[in-house]
């Protein structure tokens, strides 16, 4: 690997995290945002696992092993309370979920 | 240009592609067959950065297991597309926005700042010792993953085991047939 540098698998992992930030910005579907917020996960993985490569340290990809165990989890509880939602609402669009909202 | 450098820029641009046509399809199915094409290509990355174990991680769990959730999911509520549409950003919202990017982009610009010789190249990974002083050498080989898991991360993985099974007791009580008020005693 020479012109390859960690730098440019930093701005990707920016890149990835922004796709998904915009996402979950713009996206009303519910399940697009959920889909989102894994793609900013694994951009945060990419810098992770590359910051451990370049410092040849094991610490950032085992934090990477438990980022993917806590997003599984995530999702799994989010696309229950999806479901649930979806039971009570008939609707998985964030703008129909206003209950909160004044 | 090397083949290393192709492949990073091949897979690089899948997965951004990828999560791009995620964000702006229209129908919820081909978001996700997009959405596994981005995650194979970050295991692909992840086999450029020799963290082969993770790349498998990625596959199995993420495009396998997540994934295969979101489609099952999806055809359950069977969502209809939604023609694409966009939420109307409100001015505060749309300016917390703007601020958390903008605070994401100087750090970036600040980072790349910083020249090569600090941050280091990519130097050959020891393969004889798993242990340096204090910090666990960064290594492809499995034997390492799991020294490290069972000494130094010994409490972070049984908090991971504890939260799957609260998870998993979640999902359950979630999606359960909820009784009527008067007998839920």
């Amino acid at each position: 690997m020479e012109t390859v540098s960690p730098q440019h698998f930093l701005v990707l992992a920016f890149l990835l995290f922004a796709v998904g930030f915009l996402g979950v910005l713009i996206r009303r579907n519910l399940l697009l945002v959920l889909m989102s917020l894994e793609l900013m996960l694994n951009g945060v993985n990419v810098a992770l696992v590359s910051f451990s490569r370049t410092s040849l340290n094991l610490d950032g990809s085992l934090f990477v092993f438990f980022i993917m165990t806590v997003a599984a989890t995530e999702v799994a509880v989010g696309l229950a309370l999806l479901v649930a939602l979806y039971k009570k609402r008939q609707s998985v669009f964030s703008e129909d979920i206003s209950l909160l909202k004044n | 240009m090397n083949i290393v450098d192709l492949l990073f820029y091949f897979f690089a641009a899948l997965s951004l592609g990828g999560g791009l046509l995620m964000i702006a399809s229209r129908h919820p199915v081909p978001a996700a067959l997009f959405m596994i094409i981005s995650l194979v290509s970050v295991a692909a990355l992840f086999v450029l950065l020799e963290a082969f174990f993770l790349a498998i991680l990625q596959v199995l769990v993420y495009a396998g297991a997540v994934m295969v959730l979101f489609l099952f999911i999806i055809m359950l509520l069977d969502v209809g597309p939604d023609g694409g549409k966009v939420s109307r950003i409100k001015i505060l919202s749309g300016l917390a926005g703007c601020l958390s990017f903008g605070i994401l982009v100087v750090l970036l610009l600040q980072f790349s700042g910083i020249s090569n010789a600090e941050v280091g190249s990519w130097q050959p990974i020891q393969t004889s010792e798993a242990v340096n002083g204090n910090s666990l050498l960064f290594s492809t080989s499995l034997k390492n993953f799991g020294y490290g898991l069972f000494t130094k991360y010994m409490l972070p993985i049984q908090v991971a085991g504890f939260l799957l099974l609260a998870a998993m007791v979640g999902v359950i009580v979630l999606s359960k047939k909820s009784l009527p008020s008067g007998e839920a005693e």
